[in-house]
């Protein structure tokens, strides 16, 4: 009986020294021997000076420019300016109604996005109703005893993401609307989507952001001035629907054709049918995509600076130019970068991970 | 469905409550309508329109959207300052987003004509030179045949520059930039040999360079640069309360009215062309729509063009610059200003 | 009898009320139209804007730093949208050039069995793809290239190549006569190979038969060429570029603003060909390359035959879309010194003739053009290589 004894050993752990996993990975061939090799060198020219400038030899505790005096990166500039690089030139005081709404925004988000919270779908109808107004009203001031802030003086990486968010609230309904005009069965309906599609993907964002700045004053009646901020993010938001309808579309191809037959079937007419059935599904496959839209206008929002607003690089540059910190470029373009990079790599790590969910989720048919 | 309409109503609440309410055409009822003055100025140049750390601005072109101010609601604070580039500065008067452009603009015809623009006056005359390093060994503008120039893009330093370098057969690289502190940085960093700019502009700019004494100004005067406050056509009487205020401010010096001694003057003042700048005879401020105080308060508030220039770009200031032409026409310069009466 | 209960009325038309929608959008976007154009023409008039395409004949009065063909001051403003036209192109050409290059490389460093390797280039891709282009810009613009030295301390290189901080000085070919004959023997040998590689195709579809004509391709490039040149005597001269006064005169000359540019653009656009590259070939199911070898392929030709001509197929459309996304972004030449269309036309022709409307809506013309262009190539080239399903 005991040669049929059931009770089971554990498989044989990896035998993967560490000496082997080098051979097979690094050394397994003569060329990739040398790509190692030379890849090893790379690494060793850059790494060390980078390391040593930016960490070991910088200076992190100061004021003024004097305070630098190790002759690595002054991180001292980054700490002096770092309000202005989150909020632009908005007043001291009033500092506390930005953060009251990124706050708000946060939260909202996290009620929306994280399955185990319930009442997921009060959060978004709050979300997307509620916020906007609330959000408005706590940046601009001007009632309810919160005293005006001209957008002149938003700034830095708070008028980052005001853009960016606006750009795709306001992008998103345009986007799904033009989406359904271009599947549309009418032809004119569908011309007029086609156009306005083609028309938007195929010009520069900076051609619109002047477009935006310079001609549509000459578009309204004599009198009506609108806000330098209010011109970009209508460029901005125009730009991106066209992009929005491109993704959205995809979307609407991947429902299955039954699905609007049924609901023919079930009496359910367009627009019905379109709300209760065929969107829901499809925007659920576009999320990803919707997400890396998202980033790359958030990207694309530092082309603000070129028409004058001061997002978080045009604070940064503008910083840079200022006599008191001179020769501090590299320094402000590396938080810059660094400030981005959190942002897009933390989002498209999340569309990823929406993706895999997405994958696993979709039932078998 | 009904979620996005209710989006799309609020956002365009939002979009109409961004406009300001303007009378068609009337720029000087919907400035007092308003209560301020939406003043264009340059994003920082020293002694011109400079904001500091806490944001507040000084300059020549500021102080005169002050007068302006106190000429029109008795208070110089009623204004409000808008940085413009020069690429943007003529489009934000044009469409209406500022009321008056005080931003080291020269006069030319072209503005004045396809750009439908009217110029108030000069209160800066001036003229384009180049800024070259002392190394450089050059001592004249007529050596830079050659050379690689940093100029600042939307401005006539542009064209005088390309004319200049034509009319004496020499050749030159321009490398022109959107700001012009980039011009200065690419010039600083040795990207060209020669920062070209108004003069004016060439002394408040230095003041950004890393080090001041290797760079030195060349004695060319290339060009005449009338620099003036800018306003739309369609709008006389703006337009002559902008222009008065400016000949107000040199008529001032030019009487010996200063900021000290214009209330005092207004009451003890026997020369008649005192008494009719301080208001005291005649009724000049209510013929321009203003209350009669307009000059005294201009005097009494910002000061004479004198003070201001000398606050702004005099000795006291780093930028040391001489009067020069800016000087009175009775002491060696050309400012002359239409007499009050 | 069963009665049956029609929904009657002309509402209940489904194609009527199909027309009646599309009338009232076509009615509202008339009417906003209208209303647009109306107040434009009022404003434009009231602000005594001159409007109109005559500004193209008129004196452009400024200098241009980098210009493909003759440029003054003394050229009109339609030079001088040409001027920048080409320039845009130019930028466009080579940095399309460089970045698949080096998204191919990348992507292919990405997928390789050298773990260090791999790494390194995820590391470049994910670091360059969530950084903004123009960020990247101003980084090679402002942060490298200036930290070159003046043109006294040139790095110099066989007295030939010159770097400083106003540009890279290359030596420049000047034709001689009887150059005309190494550009007709040029194009004579692209013909050959042309020829060649056609017949060889059809030869081998018939017959099965390979021919190597890859080999008699290049050889006919650069061998007619060759023959050419020793039969007239080398008609070429070499222009070195010399230190005279400020600058370097003579040869040719790439200006920081362009190499910063190109420099930018291709790595960013390459980081997205990375991906587009490794998604290609990972979409070609191992199967292939299984069967191909137990066929007896040797590994290259079941790359070149079985593996890159289906990865292709999935590759080429997100590719030219980021063919597209490099022209447009090579605009942001506008945020640092280089000329291109946006700099030159959209910014200098604009500040100094005013005419915002006509000058802006020239410029999305030019880039609608390109990219209608090249949308229809790749709509062409996916009907070309469709999968023929049943």
């Amino acid at each position: 009986m005991e040669a049929f004894a059931t009770r089971g050993s554990a498989p044989p752990a990896s035998r993967v020294t560490p000496l082997e996993w080098l051979r097979a990975n690094l050394f397994s061939s003569p060329a990739n021997t040398l790509l190692t090799l030379a890849s090893a060198y790379v690494l060793y020219l850059a790494m060390p000076p980078l390391v040593s400038w930016s960490l070991i030899h910088a200076d992190w505790a100061g004021t003024t420019r004097e305070d630098c005096t190790g002759g690595g990166a002054c991180w001292v500039f980054v700490r002096a300016r770092f309000d202005q690089f989150m909020y632009g030139f908005y007043p001291h005081e009033e500092r506390w109604r930005v953060d009251l709404a990124f706050g708000l925004l946060a939260l909202l988000a996290a009620l929306v996005l994280v399955r185990r919270f319930p009442f997921r779908k009060w959060s978004a109808v709050v979300l997307i109703v509620a916020y906007p107004p609330t959000a408005y009203l706590l940046f601009v001031g001007g009632a309810l005893g919160l005293p005006h802030v001209e957008t002149a003086r938003w700034g830095g990486l708070s008028l980052t993401l005001v853009i960016a968010g606006v750009g795709m609230a306001a992008s998103f309904p345009l986007g799904v609307l033009l989406a359904l005009g271009r599947r549309s069965a009418l032809p004119a309906v569908r011309l007029a989507s086609v156009v306005f599609i083609e028309f938007w993907r195929g010009v520069p964002l900076i051609t619109v952001l002047f477009m935006a700045s310079v001609m549509l004053p000459l578009f309204l009646p004599e009198g009506v001035t609108l806000d330098k901020l209010l011109r970009a993010l209508i460029g901005v938001a125009l730009f991106q629907s066209a992009y929005m309808a491109e993704v959205v579309r995809g979307g609407l191809q991947a429902v299955p054709k039954g699905q609007v037959e049924a609901a023919a079937a079930l009496g359910l007419g367009y627009w019905k049918t379109m709300g209760l059935v065929v969107l829901p599904q499809a925007l659920r496959h576009v999320i990803p995509g919707i997400v890396n839209t998202f980033i790359a206008l958030f990207k694309d929002t530092t082309l603000v600076l070129i028409i004058g607003l001061f997002d978080l690089l045009g604070i940064v540059q503008a910083a840079i130019t200022d006599p008191k910190w001179l020769g501090m470029s590299v320094e402000g373009y590396m938080f810059a970068g660094l400030g981005f990079w959190i942002f897009c790599f933390a989002m498209s790590r999340y569309s990823q991970y929406i993706e895999r969910r997405l994958a696993v989720d979709r039932p078998r048919r | 469905m009904k979620l996005c309409g209710f989006h799309q109503a609020i956002a365009l609440a939002c979009l109409f409550s961004f406009s300001l309410p303007v009378h068609s055409g009337v720029t000087l009822d919907a400035v007092r309508a308003k209560g301020f003055i939406q003043c264009g100025v340059n994003q920082g140049l020293p002694g011109f329109s400079n904001p500091d750390d806490a944001g507040q601005w000084s300059g020549l072109d500021v102080d005169f959207c002050r007068a302006l101010a106190a000429a029109l609601f008795g208070d110089s604070e009623k204004v409000k300052f808008t940085p413009l580039s020069a690429k943007g500065r003529l489009t934000a008067l044009q469409s209406g987003e500022i009321d008056v452009l005080s931003r080291n603009t020269t006069w030319t015809l072209t503005r004045d004509t396809a750009l439908g623009l009217h110029f108030a006056g000069v209160i800066y005359y001036d003229g384009q030179g180049f800024m070259v390093r002392r190394d450089l060994g050059v001592e004249s503008a007529r050596d830079l045949n050659g050379a690689s120039v940093c100029v600042h893009t939307g401005t006539t330093s542009e064209l005088n520059l390309a004319d200049y370098f034509r009319a004496n057969g020499m050749k030159y690289t321009p490398v022109v930039f959107e700001k012009a502190d980039e011009s200065v940085a690419a010039y600083d960093s040795g990207r060209c040999d020669v920062l070209t700019t108004d003069q004016s502009q060439l002394y408040g700019q230095r003041l950004k360079l890393k080090d001041l004494e290797v760079h030195k100004v060349l004695p060319e005067v290339i060009s005449k640069e009338p620099l003036g406050p800018v306003v739309r056509q369609g709008d006389d009487e703006w337009f002559n309360v902008v222009k008065w205020t400016l000949f107000a401010m040199i008529n001032a010096e030019e009487l010996g009215v200063t900021s000290a001694n214009a209330a005092g003057l207004r009451a003890s003042a026997t020369d008649p062309n005192v008494r009719r700048l301080l208001g005291v005879e005649g009724d000049k401020g209510r013929d321009l729509g203003l209350s009669n105080d307009w000059a005294l308060d201009i005097v009494r508030m910002v000061g004479n063009y004198g003070e201001v220039f000398e606050r702004n770009l005099g000795a006291q200031t780093p930028l040391k610059i001489e009067r020069g032409l800016n000087q009175l026409w009775n002491r060696g310069g050309i400012m002359y200003a239409p007499p009050i009466r | 009898m069963l009665e049956r209960k029609r929904l009657s009325g002309w509402w209940y038309d489904r194609r009527l009320r199909g027309w009646l929608a599309q009338a009232a959008l076509v009615a509202a976007i008339a009417v906003a139209c209208a209303y647009v154009a109306g107040n434009t023409v009022e404003n434009l008039q009231r602000q005594g804007i001159a409007s109109g395409f005559a500004f193209f004949s008129s004196e452009a009065g400024f200098g241009i730093l980098q210009s493909l063909i003759d440029y003054d001051e003394t050229a009109t403003y339609g030079r001088a949208f040409l001027v920048g036209l080409l320039n845009t192109l130019l930028v466009a050409g080579v940095g399309i050039v460089l970045a698949t290059l080096i998204g191919f490389v990348m992507g292919v460093a990405r997928l390789s069995s050298n773990w260090l390797v791999a790494r390194l280039a995820a590391l470049y891709i994910e670091a360059v793809r969530n950084v903004p282009l123009l960020l990247q810009l101003f980084f090679w613009y402002f942060g490298v290239l200036r930290a070159l030295p003046s043109p006294r301390d040139s790095v110099n290189l066989f007295d030939a190549v010159f770097l400083n901080i106003r540009g890279l000085y290359l030596p420049s070919v000047l034709a001689e006569p009887g150059f005309e004959w190494l550009v007709a023997a040029v194009a004579a040998g692209f013909g050959v190979a042309a020829t060649v590689a056609w017949w060889a195709r059809r030869r081998r579809l018939r017959t099965g038969k390979p021919f190597p004509s890859l080999r008699v391709a290049l050889s006919g490039v650069i061998g007619l060429p060759l023959l050419a040149a020793w039969i007239t005597g080398f008609p070429l001269r070499f222009e070195y570029p010399e230190l005279s006064g400020f600058n370097f005169v003579g040869g040719l000359v790439l200006v920081p603003e362009f190499v910063a540019l190109v420099l930018a653009l291709s790595i960013y656009t390459g980081a997205f060909i990375a991906e587009i590259a490794r998604a290609g070939i990972l979409s070609v199911s191992r199967g292939q390359t299984e069967a191909a070898l137990a066929l007896g392929l040797s590994p290259r030709l079941t790359l070149r035959l079985v593996v890159i001509p289906q990865a292709l197929r999935v590759i080429i459309p997100p590719l030219t879309s980021q063919y597209l996304n490099l022209t447009k972004n090579s605009s942001l030449a506008a945020a640092i010194a280089y000329p291109e269309l946006v700099s030159v036309f959209a910014g200098t022709v604009l500040n100094q003739t005013g005419q915002a409307i006509e000058v802006i809506a020239i410029t999305m013309a030019v880039y609608l053009t390109i990219s209608l262009l090249i949308a229809g190539f790749m709509n062409f080239y996916n009907r070309r290589m469709a999968l023929v399903e049943r």
